[in-house]
């Protein structure tokens, strides 16, 4: 007796006949398009939330404090208003650096405004200190007073303009990203549910027969279901597959706004040029595609069938 | 085992001021297990529609059918499978699945069912040899001969020792040698304990095979077993 062949073998999995009525091309073209748009919204919600992390580290732990006439001897004794100023500020809980600015790095600073003749100006210039927090609380009412008592008429300047600025622009970046990230989830289920739906169109014979053979609903739905998630899940890889080299373009484009630009050789640098959560996320899109696959195909089945009695 | 009272059925809607037409009206009639009935009637006498429900591809409008002991009004929508598994049909236009073969054709309500691969090779080889098929068992419905193709709907209709079986002229592309081997397959089913239900316009194979008698006419019920 002939054995049954490879084909009839292989067609057994396919009592519906669904490699003919999803085929293999169209929907994870559309999936890996999908793919594609999804992994560039992770990787701009990863890197704005990176850059405000470091707009937030940058201006929120730092703080400028202008003291005028700073040679001037302060109110304490056989001190200028300069030293008595740092004193304080050095001598203050939360403040893990001080650093008056030279004469030559207060012209660097004025250069934009005022040329290279800054440094020959008349003009009276404060003593400009920049201080480096450390993270701990600091409350600069208290310390504001403590400085105009030791070098009245000191300017202490937290950034908090700015910071709030920055922090509100990262904001609206994430979350357009994270809006552009559910789109493309919106449409990929959409996707695959009128795929789903023209596949059912299409096998509604086939459905019908062995619907009256006894199939459950968790039958016929499980059958398109594994269809939809192979096919979306190779959607997905090839998505991530073409994903790679166009972000570590874009990588490259961002690398000055790179916290650590990385210096590392050959495959390492490769690697580095992405940040790890962003990797992580590149290699998961095909389970999600996968996933978002077999559970829209399964709905999609399960409230057609609900028409059959 | 199949118990219609007072049963009606409309396709479309089914109430409202403009209800569709009863192609059924007021069925009642009792098979007991193991009957062999002949369903006659008219074409558009309402044969169809009547094994339609009895193999539950559609649902009564009104009144009460019980089927295999299961009341099917009461039977929610998952219990229907199992009972659609204890039913074979074989449908006048044989509703084989193209993309399939012979062999996965019949061996389709087996895999149903749960089956072991073994025994399912086994039985349906058996029985494709049994209808003289069994030399094209891999073979496509649309390599097959009318008379072929009828022969594995048949095979598929009867390879899970259906309870209930039912018939929608099976022997209309067969010639008479195959309908009265046909005949022999259905009678040895019915003796192990198959209802057996046929429509058939052939009267000179009723009269070889004379039986209880179902008879329709525009939707009623004219003669009872």
């Amino acid at each position: 007796m002939k054995v049954p062949s490879a084909s009839a073998r292989a067609l057994r999995a396919d009592e519906l006949g669904l490699r003919r009525a999803l085929p293999g091309r169209t929907l994870p073209l559309m999936v890996a398009a999908m793919a594609l748009l999804a992994a560039l919204s992770v990787a701009g919600w990863i890197g704005t939330s990176a850059l405000a992390r470091q707009w937030r580290e940058g201006a929120g732990t730092a703080m400028t404090v202008q003291v005028p006439r700073p040679n001037e001897p302060s109110a304490k004794p056989d001190t200028t208003r300069l030293a008595a100023a740092v004193a304080l500020l050095a001598g203050t809980r939360g403040v893990a650096s001080v650093h008056v600015l030279t004469e030559a790095e207060l012209t660097d600073l004025l250069r934009p405004w005022l040329g290279d003749s800054a440094s020959q100006l008349a003009l009276p210039m404060p003593a400009v200190v920049a201080v480096r927090l450390s993270g701990a609380a600091i409350d600069l009412a208290v310390l504001g007073h403590a400085l105009d008592d030791a070098a009245a008429g000191t300017a202490v300047e937290d950034h908090g303009v700015w910071m709030r600025r920055l922090s509100a622009l990262a904001f609206s970046l994430q979350a357009c990203a994270l809006l552009a990230l559910a789109l493309v989830g919106a449409v990929s289920i959409a996707v695959i549910a009128v795929a789903t739906r023209a596949g059912l169109a299409a096998r509604r014979d086939a459905i019908e027969i062995v619907h009256g053979l006894g199939a459950t609903d968790g039958f016929i739905a499980g059958r398109f279901a594994r269809r939809t998630m192979l096919l979306a899940a190779f959607g997905g890889f090839v998505g991530a597959f073409i994903a790679v080299p166009a972000l570590l373009v874009l990588a490259q484009f961002a690398a000055p706004f790179a916290e650590n630009a990385s210096a590392s050789p050959g495959h390492a640098a490769l690697f580095a040029a992405l940040p790890i959560p962003l990797w992580g996320s590149i290699a998961a899109l095909p389970i999600v595609a996968a996933a978002i696959g077999f559970v829209t195909a399964q709905l999609t089945v399960r409230g057609w069938l609900r028409h059959l009695p | 085992m199949v118990r219609f009272e007072s049963v009606g059925l409309r396709y479309g809607r089914t109430g409202g001021r403009d209800p569709a037409p009863e192609v059924l009206r007021d069925i009642s009639f009792e098979l007991p297990e193991g009957t062999f009935c002949w369903l006659r009637g008219a074409s558009g006498a309402g044969k169809t529609s009547l094994l339609r429900l009895m193999y539950l591809a559609v649902l009564p409008t009104s009144g009460k059918l019980t089927l295999l002991g299961a009341d099917i009004g009461r039977t929610p929508r998952a219990g229907l499978p199992p009972l659609r598994r204890r039913i074979g049909v074989v449908f006048q236009d044989f509703r084989l699945m193209p993309h399939l073969s012979a062999f996965e054709n019949v061996a389709l309500p087996l895999r149903l069912a749960g089956g072991s691969d073994a025994q399912i090779r086994a039985d349906v080889i058996e029985l494709l040899r049994w209808v003289g098929l069994g030399r094209k068992l891999y073979t496509l419905p649309e390599e097959l001969s009318g008379g072929e193709q009828q022969r594995v709907a048949i095979a598929r209709a009867v390879i899970a020792r259906p309870s209930l079986l039912l018939a929608d002229e099976p022997t209309g592309n067969m010639d008479e040698a195959q309908a009265e081997r046909l005949m022999v397959l259905l009678g040895e089913l019915n003796r192990i304990g198959t209802t057996v239900v046929v429509a058939s316009h052939n009267d000179a194979l009723v009269e070889r095979h004379p039986a209880a008698e179902l008879r329709l006419d525009r939707g009623r019920m004219v003669r009872e077993p």
